[in-house]
């Protein structure tokens, strides 16, 4: 059972020999040895590509950008960057020593002497340039390739770090995986027909949502049906994808009547395909397995905006916000976001409603990845199930996993409240 | 291939695909469910940390590790690669699905630290075969034409 060999153009075959430079060589190692493993027969030309690779993890990631710009390379398509482990518009913010914070800026510097755009978001897709439906890129980070594939319609394979950028360098990516139409189509079909709207109208249920779809899917393909396509938005898919791809390996999920390609006129479901039931009490459970924190108990913080806040997500915030008093001396409000959404949302208004109340800003970074939150701090609050999976493992935090109303109420008076209302 | 010696009980030779060349030898880990490497595990010990995880606190420093396919994070490859720079990587991989992230992290280390981790596709029926062996020690053997998983479950319990 041999795989047929990789064929490449005349160009692509220059550049693995290094008429571009060595460092366009080694890129196009690294993207002919994915195309071996996966089994491709050919490369495809990309429009664009999101890199994660500069996010500091050790010595590794730093070396291996490191040697592609002393060997010359320059990015070959539009070329964002996920979020740093460093907040460069609050200086001082991220408490890492200096044996971390030092190295991690070093990356910073040479994926943007690569010619990336120092955008450091996680939601690339929040941005005024995004791609369009049917689009070839090469997206890193799991909730952006979700996202991507998902609700733009885009292609992307499950890309991340190294291949991020030696796919921007060569503009090339492996024929396989989800840029192919059949491994598009669903795996099985979720039935979310029993899902009220009124739990549909939170977006943490939507995150509870893809924490159930992620353990149902794995790395298959999900068919969410029996959804009322004005109970969606943009945020609520953020969510759903993220959680999904946070406790499953999903990169791509359709819902009827909603993504571009589950829509009416798109070809219809396998008939074989398996049907599951989800239930409103499997998102209580879920619900419940996002939350490490047990019983009543003072909050020392709320974390909002993982994956990035969005403008509406600012817009939301400050009515909920409205008719508040201050958050609790205790308790601090801690919201991630990308320089672009938060100019945006100053230049609205709504960014100074969450700061009157007390509310801090990041930037550039996130704050289940560094470190941010006060260093006593115990029990934090959440309506992110992204936060929630991660943050006990990275931060030695205990977690509240609760819709944004739960956490405002919360937040307010420092301790953890429930709403169980909202859950039903 | 299978290896012999005075207290082998059993052993077996199976085949494999390989996806990244090289030899490598260690006790078995087979994951009971998907893994992250980032988030999941620690850069510096390679010890499982997701207390998500079944088997939370295990080391994958040095073992041949069985898994499905990985989880979550696309930034499991930097994981991996520094965890094979600093030498607390696993000693080989045998996956159930050609899972991109994995098999970056060790060509990156390839290409930077000249480390040949082997990295080999199994099917379902020798999964099996490793899950039921663990955690016995065996030795992966991945060239570019080949790969055999050689288990040996040394005892002295009596021979079958």
């Amino acid at each position: 059972m041999n795989t047929p060999a990789l064929a490449l153009t005349g160009e692509e075959s220059a550049m693995l020999a290094g008429t571009r430079g060595a460092g366009t060589a080694m890129a196009m190692r690294l993207v002919t040895g994915l195309a071996g493993v996966l089994g491709a027969t050919r490369l495809i030309p990309i429009t664009g590509a999101h890199i994660d690779g500069c996010l500091y993890h050790g010595r590794a990631g730093l070396d291996f950008a490191r040697k592609l710009v002393d060997l010359g390379a320059t990015v070959a398509v539009p070329t964002t960057l996920n979020v740093s482990s460093l907040d460069l518009m609050h200086p001082g913010l991220v408490r890492l020593p200096p044996t971390e914070a030092v190295p991690a800026r070093a990356l910073m510097d040479a994926y943007t002497a690569l010619g990336a755009k120092p955008t450091w978001t996680c939601a690339p897709y929040q941005s005024v340039q995004r791609p369009g439906a049917g689009e070839h890129i090469a997206w890193a980070e799991s909730n952006a390739i979700v996202f991507a594939n998902s609700v733009l319609g885009a292609r992307t394979e499950r890309y991340g770090d190294f291949i991020d950028i030696c796919a921007a360098i060569t503009g090339r990516v492996p024929e396989a995986g989800l840029h192919l139409p059949a491994n598009r189509v669903p795996t099985l079909e979720l039935d979310c027909s029993g899902l009220s709207a009124s739990l549909l109208a939170h977006d943490a249920a939507w995150a509870a949502l893809g924490d159930v779809v992620g353990r149902r899917s794995g790395t298959g393909v999900p068919l969410l049906t029996g959804i009322d396509p004005d109970l969606v938005d943009e945020d609520k898919l953020k969510a759903l994808g993220a959680t999904a791809a946070s406790a499953g390996g999903v990169a791509l999920f359709h819902v009827a009547g909603v993504t571009p390609e589950a829509l009416a006129d798109a070809p219809a479901a396998p008939e074989s395909l398996p049907v599951e039931r989800v239930t409103a009490a499997m998102l209580r459970a879920a619900r419940d397995e996002l939350t490490t924190a047990a019983g009543a108990r003072a909050l020392d913080a709320v974390a909002l905006g993982t994956p990035h806040f969005s403008l509406p997500e600012f817009e939301k915030l400050a009515q909920a916000l409205a008719d508040a008093p201050a958050f609790h001396p205790d308790c601090t409000v801690w919201i991630s976001t990308s320089r672009e959404v938060l100019a945006r949302a100053r230049d609205a208004g709504f960014v100074q409603v969450a700061e009157a109340r007390g509310a801090r800003i990041v930037v550039d970074t996130c704050t289940y990845i560094t470190p941010i939150l006060a260093p006593d701090t115990r029990t934090v609050m959440t309506p992110s199930g992204k936060w929630a999976w991660y943050a006990p493992a990275n931060l030695g935090v205990d977690v509240v996993f609760g819709t944004l109303g739960e956490c405002v109420a919360s937040a307010c008076a420092g301790e953890v409240i429930r709403d169980d209302t909202h859950w039903s | 291939m299978t290896p012999t010696g005075p207290n082998t009980v059993r052993g077996e030779a199976l085949a494999a695909r390989t996806l990244t060349p090289g030899t490598g030898t260690g006790p078995l880990l087979v994951l009971d469910e998907p893994l992250s490497f980032w988030g999941g595990t620690d850069l510096q010990t390679g010890v499982i940390t997701d207390p998500h995880h079944p088997q939370y606190g295990t080391s994958l420093a040095g073992r041949i590790l069985v898994m499905d396919a990985s989880r979550g994070s696309s930034s499991s490859s930097s994981v991996l690669a520094e965890q094979l720079r600093a030498g607390v990587g696993p000693a080989a991989i045998v996956l159930g699905a050609r899972d991109a992230i994995i098999v970056l992290g060790a060509l990156a280390a390839a290409e930077l630290y000249g480390t040949r981790l082997p990295i080999v596709l199994a099917d379902g029926p020798v999964l099996e075969r490793l899950r039921a062996a663990a955690p016995a020690t065996a030795t992966v053997q991945a060239t570019a034409d080949e790969a055999i998983i050689c288990t040996a479950i040394i005892g002295t319990e009596g021979a079958p």
